[in-house]
């Protein structure tokens, strides 16, 4: 490094174009990528060129035909008799997404409380979280959703019969039938209401901690905070006159009908993926509160801060920045496991997109790039937000 | 994604390889020494394989004849269990010689996918099985049933057509493998069970009360079930069709494992010509004069096959029903050797 500096102060010596490191770096770069894109570009030319010749239909004409097959759980509509393959790839790219988001948060909030209690003074609660982290980790994903999917559904009554959960509705073996709100005239003013608590909230909190680092003063936010994110909704809605109400499922010929229905792959599927990644990410948040020096702690109970405010204020902001790089990587294993899917019927896009409607059309070639080039801009997707993360949470030396 | 890593590298070395493969499999076969014979991960009846290992079954059986016309040797076969989703990759690719995995003839599958249909070694169709005490005698009365099936077949596009052509409503939960498919059908998660009725006797036995569930009478569909070879290779094309050929018209003449060499001796032109004792029919195909009595005298004729495998007297017990020779009012017809 010292030479390279040394060598920009004095003036550059005069050089043939091609002789000048730089640029010639430069050009190999990019006679390099030329050559690259050209291989790839022979290589898909010479795959459709085949295809041809071996009599294999090939191209992305199938996206726009008639699908024809029924989907058990869609987030968006989904027609049997008109439905496209096209909008087949978006019911289950929308499921693969809600197994994976729903399932990263379960997983960290379990991760990150299984890894404290592994770390707890008290001797009963450690050694359970020990049990935890050991089963699961060391027992192949699939036979965990097998077990939780099948078990699940032989403890649950038949699909004539159903278990009345009360205000929860009502639970059998195919499904939670959950109560469905039904949004009245007027109930657009609780969202909205909702909406500036939440501003109100944040706005509170900045004043506050403002106010905290000009006089030393600690202003009470938690429970203003509750009281506005509860009361203004409330307020809203006697004042809109109740328009909120719930649609509670009924008993019908085959089971029960009516409410929001969750489906029993779904709730097995995520439980097997979010319970199995809260046993690796314990041992990283383990390996991070590890990580950070006991002294910390000791200097953080001299100044008279609680264990809790310790571990709050102190420890986990530090461990953070050791969590995070490998949280990534299991947020990543998580949303991939979750292919895993089509063992328990569930329908994610490997189920619905590579499974049902590579078999209806054939054209492996076309949809299993599709898939995977999804899961690849999935993968990077996340791992972009969680650098970003990352980078926010580094420690910012003054 | 381990499968679809694995068929799509499968799919891309086809496409990438596509013209190797296709020319001369009766050669490459004749050179390796064994049949590469694709199966089903385990249908009793069809293909299944015992505590041993042992394949067998009416696909098996079929797998064994071809590669007794070829070796004179019924064991020289390599089984390759296949899923309903890998079959065709690995047919195209080359990893198999022959797919012999209960699997339907249908015009795009002949037409798309650059293989051969020739021959329908047992003529199916999809059904229903349903618990006897949900008191249903009939698939119109299904509507609103949680229907339980394999993904990767024919038979979601029949039940999708069935319950929109009787404007019924249905909730589909698709499993990759049959075994997981039987679990929750078991446990209670769906109300019906469909595939093809020779399907559904086979798995009933793999329930635990198997007396509590009943076939329902409904057809809904056809389903042809044969093997398929690679397009472009005639020859091999032939020994397929000519082996199932042979098979039935043993049958329809009456020579079996047991008489075959008896037969030799026989002066009815038909059956000299098949077992070989009089004509060249068996170079015509790339295999020795004897090809058809190799085949029967190590796996029997097409009667023998099927009452071994799914007969009355088999656990799956499926009558011959329009399995049965042309002679006996069936489908099973072989065009004449001569």
């Amino acid at each position: 490094m010292a030479a390279h500096t040394h060598a920009a102060d004095e003036p550059a010596p005069k050089v043939a174009l091609l002789n000048d490191p730089k640029i010639r770096a430069w050009i190999f770069q990019a006679v390099l990528l030329v050559v690259l894109a050209w291989l790839v570009w022979v290589g898909i030319q010479n795959m459709f060129a085949n295809l041809r010749a071996a009599n294999i239909s090939s191209g992305f004409g199938f996206l726009g035909r008639n699908a024809g097959f029924a989907i058990s759980q869609s987030l968006i509509e989904y027609e049997q008799a008109s439905s496209t393959y096209g909008r087949v790839f978006m019911v289950g790219l929308l499921n693969t997404l809600l197994v994976s988001a729903v399932g990263i948060v379960i997983a960290t909030i379990l991760g990150f409380i299984v890894g404290i209690a592994r770390l707890s003074p008290n001797w009963v609660l450690a050694r359970l979280a020990a049990a935890y982290i050991e089963t699961l980790r060391n027992i192949p994903l699939l036979l965990q959703i097998f077990v939780w999917y099948f078990s699940v559904l032989r403890l649950l009554p038949s699909r004539r019969e159903a278990l009345d959960l009360g205000f929860l509705g009502q639970i059998n073996i195919s499904g939670w039938y959950a109560p469905r709100p039904v949004l009245g005239e007027g109930s657009g003013l609780i969202g909205w209401a909702l909406l500036i608590a939440v501003v109100a909230v944040v706005a509170l909190a900045r004043w506050a901690r403002r106010r905290q680092e000009a006089t030393g003063e600690r202003l009470p936010v938690l429970w203003p905070a509750i009281g506005l994110i509860v009361g203004l909704p409330l307020v809203a809605y006697l004042a809109a006159g109740m328009p909120l109400a719930f649609e509670y499922p009924e008993q019908g010929n085959f089971g029960p009908r009516g409410g929001t229905r969750v489906y029993p792959e779904f709730i097995g599927l995520l439980l097997a993926l979010s319970f199995y990644t809260a046993a690796f990410i314990a041992e990283i948040v383990r390996a991070g509160i590890l990580a950070v020096n006991r002294g910390q702690t000791e200097a953080s109970y001299a100044l008279g801060l609680r264990p809790g405010q310790t571990l709050r204020l102190v420890i986990v902001p530090q461990a953070l920045r050791i969590i995070i790089p490998p949280l990534t990587s299991q947020y990543l294993n998580l949303t991939k496991n979750s292919s895993l899917a089509v063992a328990i019927a569930y329908p994610d896009l490997v189920s619905v997109f590579a499974g049902t409607a590579l078999n209806q059309t054939g054209q492996a070639v076309e949809i299993l790039m599709m898939t995977m080039l999804t899961y690849l801009a999935l993968s990077l997707l996340i791992s972009a937000f969680m650098n970003w993360y990352n980078a926010k949470m580094a420690l910012v030396e003054r | 994604m381990k499968h679809a890593i694995k068929v799509l590298l499968g799919s891309a070395v086809v496409a990438m390889t596509a013209t190797a493969a296709s020319a001369a499999t009766l050669d490459d076969v004749k050179e390796r020494g064994t049949l590469k014979c694709g199966v089903s991960q385990g249908l009793p009846g069809f293909s299944n394989p015992d505590a041993d290992g042992n394949w067998s079954g009416l696909d098996v059986d079929f797998c064994k004849a071809v590669a007794a016309a070829v070796f004179d040797d019924p064991s020289k076969v390599e089984y390759v269990p296949l899923s309903a989703k890998e079959r065709f990759t690995a047919l195209q690719s080359g990893e198999v010689d022959l797919l012999s995995r209960n699997t339907t003839w249908t015009m795009s599958r002949d037409t798309q996918l650059g293989l051969n249909f020739a021959v329908v070694n047992y003529y199916d169709g999809q059904g229903f099985m349903v618990r006897k005490d949900m008191n249903i005698n009939s698939a119109l009365q299904l509507s609103g049933a949680a229907v339980c099936t394999n993904t990767g077949t024919t038979t979601e596009l029949n039940v999708a057509d069935y319950f929109r052509a009787n404007n019924m409503d249905y909730e589909l939960v698709a499993f990759e493998k049959a075994d997981e498919v039987v679990a929750a059908y078991d446990a209670g998660r769906c109300d019906v069970y469909t595939t093809d009725q020779s399907g559904l006797y086979a798995q009933r036995l793999k329930l635990t009360n198997p007396d509590e569930h009943m076939v329902l009478p409904e057809i809904i569909s056809k389903e042809p079930l044969g093997p398929a070879v690679r397009q472009g290779d005639d020859q091999w094309l032939n020994v397929m069709k000519w082996v199932h050929f042979a098979m039935l018209q043993a049958e329809e003449s009456g020579v079996t494992q047991d008489n075959v060499e008896e037969m030799k001796n026989s002066d009815n032109p038909t059956i000299k010509r098949l077992l070989g004792t009089e004509g060249e029919f068996g170079p015509a195909i790339g295999l020795e004069n004897d090809w058809a009595a190799r085949v029967i005298s190590h796996v029997g004729n097409y009667g023998e096959s099927f009452a071994r495998n799914v007969g009355p007297e088999t656990p799956l017990s499926i009558s011959r029903g329009i399995n049965a020779l042309w002679t006996k009012g069936g489908l099973q017809y072989a065009p004449p050797i001569r």
